[in-house]
């Protein structure tokens, strides 16, 4: 974590989450909703919205509180406030979408236990203030988002042949099944995995000065 | 659209399974880890030796027998007052003090492996597993006894899940592999083909 103290807001604040410290491909943090609902983009999509939703009321309720919370009850109280937000959305998406709700199953109570958003809340809202909080969330809430539609889309495309629901290939293509039954999820994840560590590899061989970018 | 209300009418719509189907259910047909996706984070992260992997499954197991009793009475006493929208509030503040529990015994007792548990013996309160397996529970409407057999089950599963996964990495340490492979990419392709070989205990248990 950066040991930053001043409270300048830069676009780093913002993009640390998206990219550098991105949670799933980076820090591997809230790993079950990442693998268990990206069977479909949508899906991941809503995912991605509800988690982002948390993350950020959270964040920012949690900044706000900082100073009053006293340090031997933190976690407990965290989590009280995890909770209570993502008891908010459980009963906003069942309202908006029973559909949505049934495919999503349990995993939208399980926001709760997302490991990511209880180690922001620790590591960042609880030692930033507000506005500063709320832009980190936000990054790291779509860095979350992104992640969970690069798994969704591929998912999605050889798993069934289509994106969004729309059909891409006809009637012709015979779906991968593999992809969408939970072996799918660890085999798309390690393989976007062995992707950007190629990546990785292959730019810190061509620059000269490989540690110049942090 | 009105959403479906989630009322839990004690012992008319019991569920039927028997005590065997759901044990057998929760261990390999549908473990948690390598087919619900739940308690995926000690499963990637302590599962680098087998002496660290069973303490943790131990661990793990026994919150969960805990936390699926304390979660089955508390379910009573809130459809009892018909406040299930405290639901999910409740059962993470008894799991988290369970896990505080444990984390005191084991300091106490065993000061070594406490230490060697280290930060995933307090994020035993975010493994999804547990809350998972209490939610599961009463949405599955569960007497006690299949309650805690299923927790039982879901433990005994997760500690399988997790030495199979330890026993292959300790084996992957001696080997040769190629650079991109280090980290946690190879885990996972370890999770997916352990995942597919679970697959063929589908329909198990009848």
């Amino acid at each position: 974590m950066a040991k930053k103290q001043d409270n300048t807001i830069t676009w780093d604040t913002f993009s640390e989450g998206l990219w550098r410290e991105n949670p799933v491909f980076v820090m591997l943090l809230g790993m079950c909703p990442v693998l268990a609902v990206t069977n479909s983009a949508i899906n991941a999509l809503a995912m991605g919205i509800a988690t982002l939703f948390v993350l950020l009321a959270s964040g920012t309720l949690i900044s706000l509180l900082r100073n009053s919370i006293p340090k031997q009850v933190r976690i407990a109280t965290y989590i009280v406030i995890i909770a209570t937000f993502v008891t908010i959305v459980d009963y906003t998406i069942q309202a908006i979408s029973l559909d949505l709700y049934n495919a999503l199953g349990a995993f939208i109570q399980l926001i709760v236990a997302n490991c990511m958003i209880l180690g922001r809340a620790e590591a960042y809202s609880s030692r930033n203030p507000p506005l500063k909080s709320i832009v980190n969330a936000t990054g790291m809430g779509l860095g979350f988002t992104l992640a969970l539609l690069c798994l969704g889309v591929v998912r999605e495309i050889l798993g069934a042949g289509s994106l969004f629901g729309i059909d891409l290939f006809g009637p012709r293509f015979e779906p991968w099944v593999v992809m969408v039954l939970p072996a799918g999820g660890f085999l798309v994840l390690g393989a976007w995995l062995l992707l950007f560590e190629w990546l990785k590899q292959r730019k810190s061989e061509t620059e000269l000065n490989p540690a110049s970018e942090s | 659209m009105q959403p479906a209300p989630l009322k839990h009418h004690k012992v008319t719509t019991m569920a039927t399974e028997t005590l065997s189907f759901i044990f057998l259910n929760a261990v390999l047909a549908n473990n948690f880890v390598l087919a619900l996706f739940l308690g995926l984070c000690p499963f990637l992260g302590v599962s680098g030796k087998i002496n660290t992997a069973l303490p943790m499954g131990l661990a793990t197991l026994f919150v969960m027998l805990v936390s699926s009793v304390c979660a089955f009475l508390i379910n009573e006493v809130l459809v009892a007052f018909e406040i299930e929208f405290l639901r999910l509030i409740a059962y993470i503040a008894v799991i988290a003090s369970a896990v505080q529990l444990v984390e005191m015994t084991l300091k106490k007792f065993s000061p070594a492996l406490f230490r060697s548990l280290g930060i995933f013996l307090p994020l035993i309160t975010t493994n999804c597993a547990i809350l998972g397996l209490a939610l599961f529970q009463t949405f599955k409407e569960y007497s006690f006894l299949q309650s805690l057999v299923y927790a039982l089950g879901a433990g005994v599963g997760f500690i399988l899940a997790i030495l199979l996964m330890a026993g292959l990495r300790e084996k992957l340490e001696l080997s040769t592999m190629p650079s991109i492979t280090q980290g946690a990419a190879v885990s996972l392709m370890l999770g997916g083909l352990l995942s597919l070989s679970f697959m063929g205990f589908a329909g198990l248990g009848g």
